[in-house]
């Protein structure tokens, strides 16, 4: 049953992964242990923001089974400053990010001291006998007062709250006309402030670190997505010689951004373990993860789009305010400006500008979430289409169909300048239609509108693209970012004809196990069983830039098929020795290399074993057929598709219930269609999170109110609809393979899909907007002539969720 | 507090804090690390187990309740290297993605069958209501219960799973 019968790639393969993870044979961070091992406990700031004027740890050393406390100046020196490598303008201000605040804290959350002890509830036991005296300083929580003169200041030593202006302008770079003109010419204007809201990653299994000072590597084991970066990152931050330094990821359960990291306490958990030269470990409470975990998003989108009556765009402008919360953690400051690039989305926008302000606040840092910049743009975008239809009277779909670049224009080069390689939207638009019975819904809709209906029909539309594949290194510096976007591989054919495929992509959930094999079982013609991919541990995989922006399959594979192809070559010239022919006259298929034209034949497998024993090899040619590969992407990857959504809303209650939804993405080749619908699933069920249920809410004195999963309303079962998910299929021309990338696609389509559809079904009631989370509470205000944009009703802590109390949350 | 519990067939007695919860006396005294703890507010449900053939989130319940107790985790469910059913189907419907909801969800899941073995689309969705999954957006899970209550009737054939092992 060799896999060549039938190819591997595009087979519905039950994952690898999967044998360990349903009987509990699991190694989650915090399931580890070794001998003589300590734990920690983290006390962190109850205020927002304050100097630390005292801080008495005696009693808490005191206590049984303590250790050791460390306060930020016990450990001032040797954990550095939290690294951030994206600085996204040479003058970008950046205050020092202490793992334990030094003498002032910038968001409550934030650790101030650590207990280390010999049982976890004695670590914890001990923090209530830390006694600090804090002397309030004033909170900054709002964007827009942030920026505004005389505002209070979260650094003072930095003169301002802004941290970066960053700017991008078509008519400067070039790549299209000046914005101002098309707005001062514009038949039609349509201009809208859009809050997307502040959301916390909430991956299941909470961060955990163990650090191993013991060996004569110390080995860190984190959950987390980026063992490589890691690695370099403890090394930088801490003096730790990185060559000293063993970064493991084991089983990690989700990341979704939140695990693409350096945190505080990885840092205090290697500069603790060094200074004691005793294992540690310490692993987070829920609590304390929707607290000090970043959060993702919180913009404020100032937008405007002009337009001819015909319904034609000619220009889009971008003004945004972007939350950086109190400190620029690994890539906070580019996170907005990866959005950049999408705002003008599918459309032919010959006018665009973009500017982003850069702002802190004393509140949680934010960082990557999934899609990461992209989510908010195409979440702009595609409200303002249907805002621009409903101006129009034009139907949604058809006005973005005369705006969106047509399957035929391909390759495009957009208004931003970035070369979309290929996408039909025009099919897989005609598909979602049918498959979403969009006439028949649209009649509906009317009916029931003219019968006054109280449960009334909304009809939402995304058509998305997104940028993914994260990156070509060359692009990377132009943005500033501190590392390159590449991606190492390597295969090693073992005696036996089993083969290791080495990866630096680093899974956490996505099944790189089983994708991975099925490409190599096509490449080499070996069993998929006979595979094995090792990952996620320096060791074993020595370099690699680790896994997120959908960059796994697109940049990560390509690596793998790359190294691939080096051991074919090698394994030719060997196979052309033994057969005494010479290398042309061979042909590889189905992991024999055979002589054209005869029967003669010789499996790679063979080739490996005579490697293997090298009595008689070719001269010069060394006795390994192992071979690597570094894959740099010439280009992004563009997946797209179209998302509709139908909604219910009870107009007397404001209760949004999705009806129907239909995707057809098109992610280009695919390997494994359950994988890969499995991956469109869980995006949509986060994208619909962010437009009805959930949002990190602060109080006016900065606490973070949304601190349980009692509050912070991931949705159950019964809040998430049933999805019907089909597919187009337009290869990418950006790589071998053909693919694009899934990870991130139903994320940043699925959201304003949602949100446009209850717009829709409340329009008539005189509705533009509804703030998301689109709760009841909103939703109703909105029908009732209550203020519903980004500058009108306060923030609630959701109350839209179909399996709690409405009333529950804080008001 | 000297208690005794049965976990997945084996007898343990073991010296507890009052305070202990049930999750930790697994994992950390026992070494049951197949059940993990998600949050502290009783919301998530990975730490679900069966405690006397009931599930139970075994973060809600004090390790000294269940003196005299029989517990079953995930690790307990194979027999004789067979999977359960549930577990089966979890794999052949593709319902888990990190896969660290999962022994919660196997475990609620199964509880679920035993109240009711024929379940509708609704019916699974509510009986999951209390287990938070972050990855897969409950649909293959949803899939994969009632794959495995078809599997469990009297009789049955296999169901067709999604994916394919060979």
């Amino acid at each position: 049953m060799t896999a060549t019968v039938e190819p591997e790639v595009g087979k519905a393969r039950l994952r690898k992964e999967d044998a360990r993870l349903i009987t509990g044979r699991t190694r989650w961070t915090d399931n580890l242990t070794v001998p003589g091992l300590l734990h920690l406990a983290f006390l962190r700031s109850p205020v927002a923001h304050a100097r630390i004027t005292a801080i008495d740890v005696e009693a808490a050393r005191r206590k049984p089974g303590v250790i050791a406390v460390f306060t930020g100046r016990d450990l001032a020196e040797a954990q550095g400053s939290l690294p951030c490598a994206w600085p996204v303008t040479a003058d970008q201000k950046a205050p020092p990010a202490p793992s334990l605040a030094v003498d002032q804290v910038n968001f409550a959350g934030e650790a101030v001291a650590v207990v280390v002890a010999r049982g976890k509830a004695q670590a914890h036991d001990a923090l209530e006998a830390i006694d600090v005296d804090y002397e309030d300083l004033p909170v900054v929580l709002d964007l827009a007062a942030a920026v505004a003169d005389g505002a209070d200041l979260v650094h003072p030593d930095l003169g301002t709250n802004k941290s970066a202006h960053w700017v991008f302008d078509s008519a400067e770079a070039g790549t299209g006309s000046d914005v101002e003109q098309a707005i001062a010419e514009a038949e039609v204007l349509v201009e809208r402030t859009y809050r997307q809201q502040r959301l916390i990653p909430a991956f299941m299994e909470p961060r955990s670190v163990l650090v191993d000072p013991t060996g004569e590597q110390t080995t860190v084991w984190s959950a987390t997505q980026i063992p490589h970066i890691l690695r370099l990152m403890l090394a930088l931050t801490t003096g730790t010689p990185e060559h000293k330094l063993r970064v493991i990821a084991p089983d990690v359960g989700g990341g979704f951004g939140g695990k693409l990291q350096v945190t505080p306490e990885e840092v205090v958990a290697l500069v603790v373990a060094t200074r004691l030269g005793k294992p540690v470990k310490w692993t987070e409470s829920r609590s304390e993860s929707l607290l000090s975990a970043h959060h993702g998003r919180d913009q404020l989108q100032k937008l405007t789009l002009a337009a001819r009556r015909d319904g034609t765009v000619t220009g889009l402008k971008v003004e945004l305010l972007a939350d950086m919360g109190a400190y620029l953690r690994l890539v906070t400051p580019g996170v907005p400006i990866l959005g950049a690039f999408m705002f003008n989305a599918i459309y032919k926008f010959p006018a665009y500008r973009f500017e982003c302000t850069n702002v802190f606040t004393t509140k949680t840092p934010t960082d990557a979430y999934r899609g990461a910049g992209r989510p908010e743009a195409t979440c702009a975008i595609e409200r303002l289409m249907d805002e621009l239809a409903a101006e129009l009277g034009r139907d949604p779909i058809e006005l973005r169909e005369q705006n969106w670049i047509k399957h035929d224009e391909f390759p495009f080069t957009t208004v931003c300048g970035l070369e979309y390689d290929t996408g039909n939207y025009e099919a897989a638009t005609a598909k979602a239609k049918e498959m979403f019975g969009y006439d028949q819904l649209r009649a509906e809709q009317r009916e029931r509108r003219e019968r006054g209906d109280t449960v009334q029909l909304g009809i939402g539309t995304s058509t998305f693209t997104e940028m993914c594949g994260l990156a070509p290194s060359r692009v990377l510096g132009s943005l500033s970012y501190g590392a390159g976007g590449w991606e190492h591989a390597a295969v090693r054919m073992l005696p036996s004809g089993k083969v290791e495929v080495v990866t630096g992509s680093s899974a956490h959930g996505q099944g790189h196990e089983t994708a991975w094999s099925q490409i190599v079982a096509d490449q080499l013609g070996v069993p998929f069983e006979d595979i094995e991919v090792l990952h996620g541990d320096t060791q074993s995989s020595p370099r690699g830039l680790d896994t997120y922006g959908s960059r796994s399959l697109t940049v990560g594979a390509m690596a793998v098929l790359k190294a691939g192809e080096k051991v074919i070559r090698k394994a030719r010239r060997i196979a052309a020795h033994m057969m005494e022919c010479a290398e042309d006259d061979l042909e590889f298929t189905a992991g024999k290399f055979t002589v054209k034209g005869t029967e003669r034949a010789t499996a790679i497998t063979d080739v490996a074993l005579a490697v293997f024993a090298a009595h008689d090899l070719p001269d010069g040619v060394e006795p390994s057929l192992d071979s690597e590969a570094t894959f740099d992407p010439d280009n992004f990857s563009f997946p797209h598709g179209t998302h509709l959504c139908a909604v219910d809303v009870d107009t007397e209650t404001g209760f949004v219930k999705i009806r129907k939804y239909v995707c057809v993405d098109d992610v280009g080749v695919v390997v494994n269609p359950i994988i890969v619908e499995g991956q469109v699933h869980g995006g949509l069920a986060q994208g619909l999170a962010q437009a009805l249920y959930e949002e990190a809410v602060h109080d006016e004195s900065g606490t973070l109110t949304t601190g349980t999963l009692a509050d912070y309303l991931i949705p159950s079962a019964v809040d998430l609809p049933h999805f019907d998910t089909d597919r187009t299929e337009t290869p990418a021309t950006s790589n071998q393979l053909g693919v694009k990338g899934v990870g991130e696609a139903g994320t940043i389509a699925s959201t304003p899909a949602v949100v446009n559809a209850v717009v829709d079904a409340v329009r008539h009631f005189g509705v533009n907007d509804i703030q998301m989370p689109c709760t009841p509470m909103r939703v109703w205000t909105a029908i009732n002539g209550g203020p519903t944009d980004a500058g009108g009703l306060g923030t609630e802590a959701g109350g839209g969720l179909g399996s709690i109390d409405t009333s529950g949350g804080a008001a | 507090m000297r208690i005794t519990v049965t976990v997945d067939g084996t007898t343990y007695t073991d010296d507890v804090e009052p305070r202990q919860l049930l999750v930790h006396h697994l994992r950390e005294t026992i070494g049951k690390t197949g059940t993990v703890v998600g949050c502290d507010t009783s919301n998530c449900g990975s730490c679900t187990v069966h405690l006397d053939g009931q599930s139970v989130k075994s973060c809600s319940v004090l390790a000294v309740q269940a003196d005299g107790a029989e517990i079953t985790t995930v690790e307990g469910l194979a027999r004789d290297g067979a999977l359960h059913p549930v577990q089966q189907a979890f794999h052949d419907n593709h319902a888990l993605q990190c896969g660290f909801c999962t022994p919660g969800m196997i475990m609620q899941s199964i509880d679920l069958l035993a109240d009711n073995p024929d379940p509708d689309e609704q019916a699974v969705r509510h009986g999951l209501e209390g287990n938070l999954c972050r990855c897969t957006g409950y649909q293959n899970i949803v899939r994969a219960v009632q794959d495995a209550a078809d599997r469990l009737k009297p009789g049955s054939t296999q169901a067709q799973p999604v994916g394919s092992e060979s």
